[in-house]
């Protein structure tokens, strides 16, 4: 257990440090750096104009698509891990049980190719 | 062993302030950003709690996938966020009521709570053990065995949610131009030019 964790002991540490130096570049900026604000400084600017939307446009539907496809198949991924560590004592039953998982999202894979989900024109 | 105790407390005050924040933040964009502070640091408590492999399928599924999925989903909506929060606090009333409830029934349920006689041997016992192998194999050797319907049955459930998502979201636009390399390569030469013998001063 605690061997376990001080291997993980080298990523706190890099936490820490990276915690540390941007609070020190953020905080550094304000104390160090002439502050003088004003309402034009301040304001956003486009070319001139006062902006004439909100920045915030709408994403098409389709990236919704590709990233919903991409989680199913991202998990099929995290589902082969284990099942490649441990197959030497899963044996023949757990090797075709993963060869059916797989062949059902193969199914789903082939309907997405078919019906064109994946093109994005 | 007092490092532990610190960096779970840490982890645990920090993810309990990213839950708080995830609700109560104005920008929605914000609030996936804390979402993922949120499960950053609850991979980090599966870390301490030994579950090495949940952990990092934690940092993959839910911040590299769940993360930018929702991002998308908060993106896609043509919502002013600004004019939906003006009614907010309007469920003030029911939401306490609802909180109420719920601690009066923790309360009831802690209260109830009793240790065992030998509370030594609880406190040895809550310490998890590091398997052999460790826990990645441990997973794979009860998962695709013992465990094979619920892994089916999870198998099913993506094959419904991928059909669900192409059904609910695809849509094919006409008159899209597109380059069609089997129709490209199986066009023949008989059908695509066409040779014409013209007398010279007379056109065709």
């Amino acid at each position: 257990m605690e061997e376990l964790l001080l291997e993980y002991l080298p990523i706190l540490i890099f936490l820490g440090v990276a915690i540390v130096l941007a609070v020190l570049f953020v905080v550094g900026a304000l104390l160090v750096a002439k502050q003088n604000p004003d309402s034009e400084k301040l304001s956003p600017y486009e070319c001139g104009f006062e902006p004439f939307e909100d920045t915030r446009g709408q994403f098409d539907v389709r990236f919704y698509l590709v990233a919903i496809l991409f989680i199913i198949f991202d998990l099929e991924v995290a589902f082969l891990f284990p099942w490649a560590v441990s197959l030497g004592t899963i044996g023949l039953f757990g090797f075709w049980s993963m060869v059916v998982f797989l062949g059902v999202l193969t199914v789903g894979f082939i309907y997405e190719w078919k019906k064109g989900a994946l093109e994005w024109e | 062993m007092i490092l532990h105790a610190l960096t779970f407390y840490l982890f645990a005050a920090i993810a309990v302030a990213a839950g708080f924040m995830v609700i109560s933040s104005r920008n929605p964009v914000h609030s996936v950003l804390y979402l993922i502070l949120a499960f950053f640091t609850s991979a980090a408590l599966f870390v301490l709690m030994a579950a090495e492999f949940l952990a990092m399928i934690m940092l993959i599924v839910y911040i590299g996938a769940v993360a930018v999925l929702f991002l998308f989903v908060v993106m896609m909506l043509d919502i002013n966020f600004v004019e939906l929060r003006k009614g907010f606090l309007q469920y003030l009333p029911i939401g306490a009521l609802i909180g109420v409830i719920l601690a009066i029934e923790l309360i009831f349920i802690v209260g109830t709570w009793t240790f065992g006689g030998d509370t030594t041997l609880v406190a040895a016992t809550a310490q998890p053990m590091v398997i052999e192998g460790g826990n990645t194999e441990a997973i794979g050797r009860v998962l695709y065995t013992d465990y094979v319907y619920a892994f089916q049955a999870a198998g099913i459930i993506l094959l419904v949610a991928m059909i669900g998502a192409i059904v609910l979201t695809h849509r094919s636009r006409p008159g899209v131009k597109k380059q069609n390399i089997t129709e490209q390569v199986h066009r023949s030469p008989t059908e695509a030019v066409e040779l014409r013998d013209i007398p010279p001063g007379q056109g065709i």
